[in-house]
């Protein structure tokens, strides 16, 4: 699919810079063409495709439709779903978490969109993608689903409610099913050029984080030997893992930039489960959201909250060592 | 009569930049405006959003969930 863009970087760097092939630098600069210009290949269609996909499921029509239905446990697969295709900023989380209780909607069904809204998200899709390709991509979301879904549930069985802050409390026990949020009614036509506008500027932001990322990536990719890491990091190490995920969660704001380095990491030697962990805790766990939420929920079920997720995404990265 | 934004968004970036946004959009339209940023989540709420940052103009909710730039501003506030 992408043998036009790896033959133009051949191109650019051994015939236009006459870069020797087989040379370091060449291997280096030859990766950092290849994987930049594919990594904003895919990350401007994905998020377009993603912004069209969203103009027909905003998340007031999925709150409206999680509020009105029961569905005897299959609203948690909706919800994790849900969470695949809205987009996420993580600023929006408490006044989220406080529409979807408002309507009704248990605490664990909300927990579980929360998890897997910023945890599966299209500029992780695509830059996942454009690094480890589309069966590791694909692999990565519906193991953000399913996280989603038990994550969710099991937080939603632990009777939580009673660590909310009051003001939330009293807004669940006011809650109720039929108020219905306004959606907003544009054709697609009228809204494709907004749509455009905004994936352009998803592209923007990370870009800067991407191009350091791929960089850093580059340069480790054309001058450390394969297998370098395997000595530090092997499957046989059991710490090895929680220690990735933990490590992940100060990372947030730069996870463009972390994943075209792990791709490297992974080539040189490291278990791609610890990888996938390490980048879980990176995407979908941030200081600035559990910041944020002390606004709804006390410590205590941030901690929870964050614990639990935590657990889901060890117990993932050990799954993965074990099975891939 | 004068008009009436607000922008509610607890403190992020994009609200942040949609708060200048809207000054610098009144600025270049010198249009009789008081802008108010709201980022206590208990008022939020009360307008009934579940994505931040959000424009209200006159208590209307023009845009929601995403940054809204000048030129779209200065369009909105025109009309």
């Amino acid at each position: 699919m992408f043998d036009w863009l790896q033959n133009f970087a051949d191109w650019l760097i051994y015939t236009v810079f006459a870069i020797p092939a087989n040379s370091r630098l060449g291997e280096s600069l030859n990766f950092f063409v290849f994987d930049t210009l594919k990594i904003f290949i895919l990350l401007f269609i994905i998020t377009t495709i993603m912004g069209i996909v969203n103009a027909y499921f905003p998340v007031e029509k999925i709150r409206n439709y999680l509020s009105r239905n029961k569905l005897y446990g299959l609203e948690y697969i909706f919800a994790s779903s849900f969470g695949v295709i809205t987009p996420f900023c993580s600023c929006s989380s408490v006044p989220l978490f406080i529409g979807f209780v408002k309507g009704g909607i248990p605490l664990g069904i909300t927990f579980t969109y929360l998890i897997t809204a910023p945890l599966v998200n299209e500029v992780a899709i695509a830059i996942f993608a454009g690094a480890f390709g589309f069966k590791v991509t694909a692999l990565y979301v519906i193991t953000g689903i399913v996280l989603g879904i038990i994550g969710g549930f099991t937080l939603g069985k632990l009777k939580l409610e009673k660590h909310l802050t009051p003001w939330v409390q009293n807004i669940i026990a006011n809650a109720h099913t039929e108020e219905v949020l306004e959606v907003e009614h544009i054709s697609l036509k009228k809204r494709f050029p907004g749509i455009l506008k905004e994936a352009l500027n998803i592209v923007k932001n990370v870009s800067i984080y991407i191009i350091i990322g791929i960089g850093i990536g580059g340069a480790m990719h054309g001058f450390l030997p394969t297998g370098f890491f395997e000595h530090y990091i092997n499957k046989g190490q059991w710490y090895a893992v929680p220690l990735a995920v933990i490590m992940g969660v100060p990372m947030y704001s730069n996870a463009a930039g972390v994943i075209p380095v792990i791709q490297v990491l992974v080539a040189k030697g490291i278990p791609l489960g610890t990888a996938i962990a390490f980048m879980m805790g990176v995407i979908g766990l941030s200081l600035p959201e559990a910041m944020l939420l002390k606004k709804v929920m006390n410590w205590k079920l941030i901690a929870i909250y964050f614990g639990t997720i935590a657990f889901f995404m060890i117990l993932s990265g050990y799954l993965f060592n074990i099975i891939l | 009569m004068k008009t009436n934004i607000k922008v509610l968004g607890p403190g992020c970036p994009k609200c942040k930049t949609t708060y200048n946004n809207v000054l610098e959009a009144i600025k270049q339209t010198g249009i009789d405006a008081e802008v108010q940023k709201i980022e206590d989540i208990e008022t939020m709420m009360q307008y009934n959003v579940l994505t931040t940052p959000v424009l209200m103009i006159n208590e209307v909710t023009v845009v929601k969930g995403r940054v809204a730039d000048i030129n779209e501003i200065k369009q909105l506030l025109m009309q």
